[in-house]
């Protein structure tokens, strides 16, 4: 990153992953540094979630390095990886739809009863998550369950949160509202976020990067992207056209 | 703070509990009372399809959450079934003052005491099948098909070793032999138990896996397995936790089946394990509440047709089982998946 300095919280070097027969990541290097927001760019296809999926551990990774806080964490088992503070909202959102708002909580508390404060701060959040709380995550809507997948990352303080595409699918007026949320988050944790819509990564990231063809092709400060549009429509293209 | 609205139209949902299931066998025995013709023999009948449906369920209710856990396929399942059953044999045949004496304390102990061994002796088989057998083929269904069934028939030769091949007689304790008349009605001592033995294991099943942290992690697992790992839980540790739970109930439903027929052999187990499939098919797979439900139609398909229509029992719960995937193809309470 441009402005980085110190050690990054996350660091993939040379990382290539492999799904069956496909070579999707081809050497990514990334790092991150320690709070704010970074979002990952990219046409689809690029390999953004399977970046996200292999820092995960959910896709292990074929060569290269993925370290956390110093620690090496490529190819370990995902729980573990969660255990060392990281959480993961993705794309699909993965709610437990039979479980209740209030059992998926629980679930994500992984270290006991949930603070009582920190409950009101997500409920401060994410109002429709205390009036859904006895009520099956599976008839929430689209928003409201990438609601509760964001409030499912943040039960407990996690030093890293793996976002992808936030608002795919979800309604513009909950997108708007959904930036001062994320606002508030990044101030208390390092988000990573993947993500097509360019105005709403643009208004909340701190640092971009910017995928193609399974390798970062460009790395640097949010606001020197969103200040040139022919960098933005060299390294973005047809994909920022879609999602403006 | 910025707090995101719920949605532009904020009003609670209507929760719709799906009684159509749970319909479902009240109107099967209904319909069956007409052509059975005679009320004596139609709650005979019922009460007799009550107890097998228990033990189905009993049987199939871990198999089910295995393969909604992990996705793995055990057709080596009958062999905790009839291992059950023979241990109980055992400690039967060492405690037979017990078994033949007219007491029902004494025979309940007696009973309690070989369905402890039968539990705790098919558990730790379970463990061992899951580390030697199952875990290798994890994601790969046809393997697991081939060397679960090979795992079958190795433990059911293993019976003719220790236990011998001939047909061995399981008697009841001698308490519960007999019926207890209600007016013109008799029902079967040992079909009452097995039915409260049934309802048992459901609502300890229920209470587990919607009051216990555990439980909500089963739950979970079942529908997205991925995202439990991705909370930091090990899903393949509590995978062979139900395994090893799903075992004992199977030994249990074994010890059950074996004295509901009075006689065992080693081939118990896959016998039953058709309509074992069965139930965990149209229950929705995954699901216990499906699995109850679907058990107690099976019985009651099986104990009706067998009664009017002896030729057609088997193929009875087959037809069954095709109208209710014609019906709901996901099963009569489909699990949500990812």
């Amino acid at each position: 990153m441009a402005e980085m300095t110190g050690t990054p919280l996350l660091s993939l070097a040379g990382v290539h992953t492999h799904i069956g027969q496909y070579h999707i990541l081809q050497g990514v290097d990334l790092d991150l540094p320690a709070g704010g927001m970074t979002v990952l760019l990219g046409r689809n296809g690029a390999g953004k979630t399977t970046t996200l999926r292999t820092i995960m551990g959910l896709w292990k990774p074929s060569r290269g390095t993925v370290t956390f806080d110093g620690r090496p964490i490529g190819g370990q088992p995902t729980p573990d990886i969660a255990q060392a503070g990281i959480a993961y909202v993705p794309e699909t959102m993965a709610v437990f739809a039979d479980l209740t708002v209030a059992e998926n909580m629980v679930l994500a508390a992984r270290s006991g009863p949930m603070d009582p404060a920190r409950l009101e701060w997500i409920f401060g959040l994410f109002p429709a998550l205390k009036k859904f709380w006895q009520f099956p995550a599976g008839v929430l809507s689209g928003g409201q369950k990438q609601m509760l997948a964001i409030a499912r990352a943040i039960a407990e303080p996690r030093r890293l949160i793996l976002i992808d595409e936030p608002t795919k699918g979800i309604a513009p007026a909950i997108i708007e509202a959904m930036i001062g949320a994320f606002a508030e988050l990044k101030r208390e944790t390092t988000i990573l976020l993947v993500e097509q819509n360019f105005r709403f990564a643009a208004s909340l990231g701190d640092h971009v990067a910017v995928m193609d063809d399974g390798r970062i092709v460009h790395r640097g400060a949010m606001a020197d992207l969103a200040g040139d549009e022919a960098l933005q429509q060299r390294l973005l293209g047809l994909s920022l056209d879609a999602h403006q | 703070m910025t707090a995101v609205p719920a949605s532009s139209s904020d009003t609670l949902p209507t929760l719709k509990h799906d009684w159509l299931p749970i319909l479902l066998p009240i109107v099967l025995s209904a319909i069956a009372l007409p052509f059975i013709g005679n009320v004596t023999t139609w709650v005979t009948l019922t009460v007799a399809a009550l107890a097998m449906g228990m033990m189905i369920f009993v049987i199939a209710s871990g198999l089910t959450l295995v393969f909604g856990l992990m996705d793995v396929l055990n057709f080596g399942h009958g062999a905790f079934i009839a291992v059950g059953a023979y241990m109980a044999l055992s400690v039967l045949g060492l405690l037979s003052g017990w078994v033949q004496v007219d007491s029902l304390g004494w025979n309940l102990l007696a009973l309690g005491l070989a369905v402890s061994v039968a539990m705790v002796g098919t558990g730790l088989l379970g463990w061992a099948f899951e580390r030697i057998i199952v875990k290798p083929v994890y994601g790969q269904h046809l393997k697991q098909i081939l060397i679960t069934m090979g795992g079958l028939i190795v433990a059911e030769q293993l019976i003719h070793v220790i236990w011998g091949g001939d047909q061995k007689a399981m008697a009841l304790p001698t308490a519960l032999r007999g019926a207890i008349v209600i007016g013109d009605f008799a029902i079967e001592r040992f079909r009452i138990l097995a039915v409260v033995v049934g309802l048992v294991v459901f609502a300890t099943m229920l209470l587990v896996l919607n009051r216990t942290r555990i439980g909500l992690l089963i739950r979970a697992g079942v529908e997205n397995a991925e995202m439990v790992e991705a909370l930091g839980y090990r899903i393949r540790r509590l995978f062979v936790g139900v395994f090893v739970a799903g075992s004992a109930l199977a030994g249990l439903g074994g010890v059950l089946w074996a004295l509901y027929r009075e006689t065992l052999t080693a081939a118990i187990g896959g016998d039953i394990m058709v309509l074992v499939f069965i139930v965990i098919i149209i229950g929705g797979l995954g699901s216990v509440g499906g699995c109850f439900i679907g058990a107690i139609l099976v019985a009651m398909m099986a104990n009706y047709t067998a009664f009017l229509l002896p030729k057609v029992a088997l193929a009875s719960n087959i037809l069954l089982m095709v109208a209710i995937l014609m019906w709901r193809p996901q099963g009569l309470y489909p699990v949500a998946k990812r």
